[in-house]
């Protein structure tokens, strides 16, 4: 019995011994599944970064063209008596096309010389209107000027296009590569900082786009979510922390704030759409609109995570507070909201970057519209950084491409500094 | 402009109140001789109630009157004009009221004029300028007289403190209340245009029909299908997407917060975490750019190299990134249910000799479970309501199919496609967007209900 007993023992130790191996195989692979989980999330991060920042970064740069510019009166078509708004109506496309005839004396064919136009970017004409109307002296001499290249040019000058690829696959012809390569031998290009990408606001053409438009229209729409959702957040949190009873339309409220905090945003633009902008009658388009939008998306967050600082505070403050003779509201006001402000900034900033990418509510109250000028107020018409990032990435111009990534590189860089700040005052808040 | 200066005169008026209050109650103070202890409450607070009852009446009626300001425009421009006119159809005399508006603000619309309008016009320019020097006078006097009563109310047993404080406590419910309003704004709106969407469209034919395209003129003269609206092929192809999202998010999600949690070190969880956070934070259109422009050819090439025809807007390449985008998600999620798990059970399984991957499987995961699953719940509808990435990255056709090489449409798309250019509310494209939204409403908080059910009662059982 004893005997039989210790067998069987023996005969488990056995099976258990046998079969470890496999257990510690199997061990040792699920632990590998999960690195290798935890490494997928890091490459698919990384392929996302390397892939915007490789193609954004050509963006920041632009090539300029030196040519000598013949400011001749009658191509320009200014009389003796010209005043200074005639000047600033002169044909100064056509003293660019005459000076790249003269440049290039062996284009005859209409094709030829259309192709040769597009080499210098269509904005060029007003840089040189601009420079004539301060300097009207200039006009009837010649002068090397660097002038804005055309997208295309651009694009072949930063190496994006290959030369050995067929003809009918890329927008650059076989004669403008041998006139650009002409061009570089001369010393005639040059590539520069691209300034007006920051300068100036959307455009047709890619080598003139800008984002200061979007960036302004952006400022102004967080503008009015901000002043709207911060108060109106703080205060909710406030009432429902401190001042609410037990009863049930309070829990109807909490629950409704969570179930808020998961509703697509899309369905927030259809609310604007619908409230806003059809019956209210507010203008279509503008930071106003999509602001109030904005700020009813982010005020989950900001009630959510107020609500949780407000809650953390010692009930020695209340405690202290009440004690003195001070109301429920003055200790809240006084001490209990400075001590909890850094964790409700924290939750605020939070909320603030996400109204930064929030671009699909955006779509449905207007704010898709092709627009140039800088809004100077919350009723203009403008756009948003992740709008306008939305407009290019559907432009079928290939120059718009590096423009889309070199946006989104500036708004992420935003998105960065404003978790960057969460971080850092949650730290200083973690230390007290 | 104007509506600035009332702001900023009421601004000043309150801070005018405020001193007032304030001063009156030290001299009403120093009147009985006992100094500031014979006040029921601080001087400033008396400040605050002529400042709270100089500004909110005027704040009332100033709403009121931008509320009902061009309705009453309307009315008396309208009872001014000819017999003839007055008995236009509603939207044609809303049309010859729009034009005359725009020509008396010197915009657009100052064509095609006959006589009676141009009257019309000024008369309608008279009363606007009327109205709004009546509304800005009104709203000051109101801001005065509403300062002035409560600075003569002031005595030293005005309990001034508590007045004050009843009065922001109603803010504070109010400001609480604008979450629910958002709620009830969302559930109207989207239900009133839905209903005139579904009075044009039969429901069954929205909710079972197969065919989807929205083609339809919106103006007469416009030369277009009748267009049909099922709504199972949008369903579907959302179905899809999401369900390809979630098979790259789960395993992904799940297995690094399982390694996180229970094999990494301090040290690297705290770093390893909050970088696979910043997915979370990349705004979506910059996932829909990537999609597109980077995974979708990349698809496409691959599927050509070994023989397959994969559509350049393929479900696939719009559900990958969307699973790229909610791994932080689910990983966030199950980590927290992971980390709930008390160490108990986690002991009572080692010490029997299971090695640690044993212990996960069929002791630690059973009982996260429920709250696993919640967690799912949470990601499909954020995968489901997910705009940006579909509506870049995927097709606009509706077409019914479930293999993901294919270009779907998902119901997102749809409604920001027919709500981008033209819109008219009277017309079945437009309300269509509605009706799409308020599946969408419907569909994801129920996933959110349950899902936050399920949850919460799983955390229950170990508390």
């Amino acid at each position: 019995m004893n005997n039989m007993n210790k067998e069987s023992n023996y005969k488990t130790t056995a099976a258990i011994q046998a079969s470890l191996k496999k257990r510690h195989a199997a061990e040792r692979r699920f632990q590998w599944y999960g690195r290798s989980a935890v490494l997928t999330g890091f490459i698919f991060l990384c392929i996302l970064m390397v892939d915007i920042v490789g193609k954004g970064s050509p963006a920041f740069t632009q090539h300029f063209i030196k040519v000598d510019v013949i400011f001749d009166r009658e191509t320009l078509g200014i009389h003796a008596s010209a005043t200074p708004a005639d000047i600033a109506q002169a044909d100064y496309s056509a003293a660019i096309k005459s000076s790249l005839r003269t440049m290039f004396p062996d284009v005859s064919t209409r094709v030829g010389k259309k192709s040769l136009y597009r080499l210098i970017s269509v904005g060029a004409q007003y840089s040189l209107r601009d420079m004539v109307v301060e300097n009207p002296a200039l006009i009837g001499t010649t002068r090397e000027i660097w002038l804005l290249a055309h997208s295309e040019a651009g694009s072949y000058l930063k190496n994006q296009v290959s030369k050995d690829s067929p003809e009918s696959e890329r927008k650059i012809k076989d004669i403008q590569i041998k006139w650009l390569e002409t061009l570089r031998e001369e010393g005639r290009t040059e590539s520069r900082f691209n300034r007006s990408f920051f300068t100036s606001g959307d455009s047709r053409e890619p080598e003139m786009a800008g984002i200061k438009a979007a960036l302004y229209g952006s400022f102004y729409t967080l503008l009015v979510t901000f002043l709207l959702a911060f108060p109106i957040g703080v205060m909710a949190a406030v009432y429902l922390e401190e001042f609410a009873p037990r009863n049930r339309l309070t829990d109807l409220i909490e629950i409704n704030i969570n179930n808020l905090a998961a509703v697509p945003s899309i369905v927030f633009g259809l609310l604007g759409l619908a409230v806003f902008i059809n019956f209210f009658e507010l203008p279509r388009s503008a930071p106003l609109v999509g602001g109030i939008v904005l700020a009813l998306i982010t005020l989950p967050t900001i009630i959510i995570t107020s609500r949780a600082a407000i809650g953390a505070v010692s009930p020695s403050i209340y405690q202290a507070a009440m004690g003195v003779g001070a109301s429920k509201l003055q200790t809240v006001v006084h001490h209990v909201l400075p001590v909890a402000m850094p964790g409700i900034l924290t939750g605020s900033i939070i909320g603030m970057a996400q109204a930064l990418g929030e671009t699909a509510p955006l779509l449905m109250i207007g704010m898709v519209a092709f627009i140039m000028d800088v809004p100077s107020g919350v009723t203009d018409p403008a756009t948003v950084l992740p709008v306008q990032i939305f407009l290019w990435a559907d432009s079928p111009e290939r120059g718009f491409t590096e423009k889309t990534s070199a946006a989104i590189m500036v708004l992420m860089g935003f998105l960065i500094i404003m978790n960057a700040l969460a971080v850092f005052l949650r730290k200083r808040f973690e230390l007290k | 402009m104007q509506t600035t200066t009332i702001f900023l005169a009421l601004a000043t008026l309150c801070v005018i109140s405020f001193f007032m209050g304030r001063n009156r109650s030290r001299v009403v103070a120093m009147r009985l001789g006992n100094g500031l202890t014979a006040l029921h409450s601080l001087p400033s607070h008396y400040g605050y109630m002529a400042a709270i009852w100089s500004a909110l009446p005027a704040l009332f009626l100033l709403a009121l009157w931008s509320g009902f300001e061009s309705t009453i425009l309307y009315k008396l421009v309208i009872a001014q004009l000819p017999q003839s006119i007055q008995a236009m159809p509603a939207n044609e005399l809303g049309l010859y009221y729009n034009q005359l508006q725009g020509f008396a603000q010197g915009g657009f619309g100052s064509t095609e004029q006959d006589q009676i309008q141009v009257a019309a016009s000024e008369h309608y320019r008279v009363l606007t300028s009327w109205s709004s020097q009546l509304k800005t006078a009104m709203v000051l006097v109101v801001a005065v007289v509403g300062g002035l009563l409560a600075v003569r109310r002031v005595t030293p047993l005005l309990r001034a403190r508590n007045h004050v404080e009843k009065i922001l406590e109603w803010i504070l419910f109010g400001s609480s209340l604008v979450a629910v309003l958002t709620t009830l704004g969302i559930i109207l709106s989207i239900l009133f245009e839905a209903i005139r969407f579904f009075k044009v469209i039969p429901l069954q034919d929205f909710l079972f029909g197969l065919q989807w395209s929205p083609q339809m003129a919106i103006r007469t003269d416009q030369v277009a299908a009748s267009g049909s609206f099922g709504f199972l092929p949008l369903l579907v192809g959302t179905l899809l997407i999401s369900t390809v999202a979630l098979l790259i998010a789960v395993p992904v999600g799940l297995m690094s917060a399982i390694y996180l949690s229970e094999y990494a070190s301090r040290r690297f969880r705290t770093v390893t975490k909050p970088v696979l956070e910043i997915l979370a934070g990349v705004p979506t259109v910059v996932y829909g750019f990537f999609a597109a422009l980077t995974v979708a050819p990349f698809i496409r090439e691959l599927g050509g190299s070994v023989g397959l025809s994969v559509a350049s807007e393929s479900a696939l390449a719009a559900g990958l990134v969307m699973g790229i985008m909610i791994i932080p998600f689910v990983m966030s999620l199950s980590d927290d249910i992971i980390t709930a798990v008390p160490d108990s059970l986690r002991e009572a399984s080692l010490g029997l000799g299971a090695t640690m991957s044993e212990t996960i499987r069929k002791v630690v995961m059973p009982a996260a479970l429920p709250g696993i699953v919640g967690g799912i719940l949470l990601a499909a509808s954020r995968a489901i309501g997910e705009t940006m990435i579909v509506v870049m990255a995927a097709g606009l056709s509706a077409k019914l199919t479930i293999n993901p090489l294919e270009a779907v449409t998902t119901i997102t798309v749809q409604i920001v496609s027919l709500l981008v250019g033209d819109q008219e509310f009277d017309n079945p494209k437009t309300l269509a967007a509605f009706a799409l939204g308020l599946v969408l409403f419907v569909v994801t908080l129920l996933l959110n209900v349950v899902a936050l059910y399920v949850v919460r009662k799983y955390r229950e059982q170990y508390e």
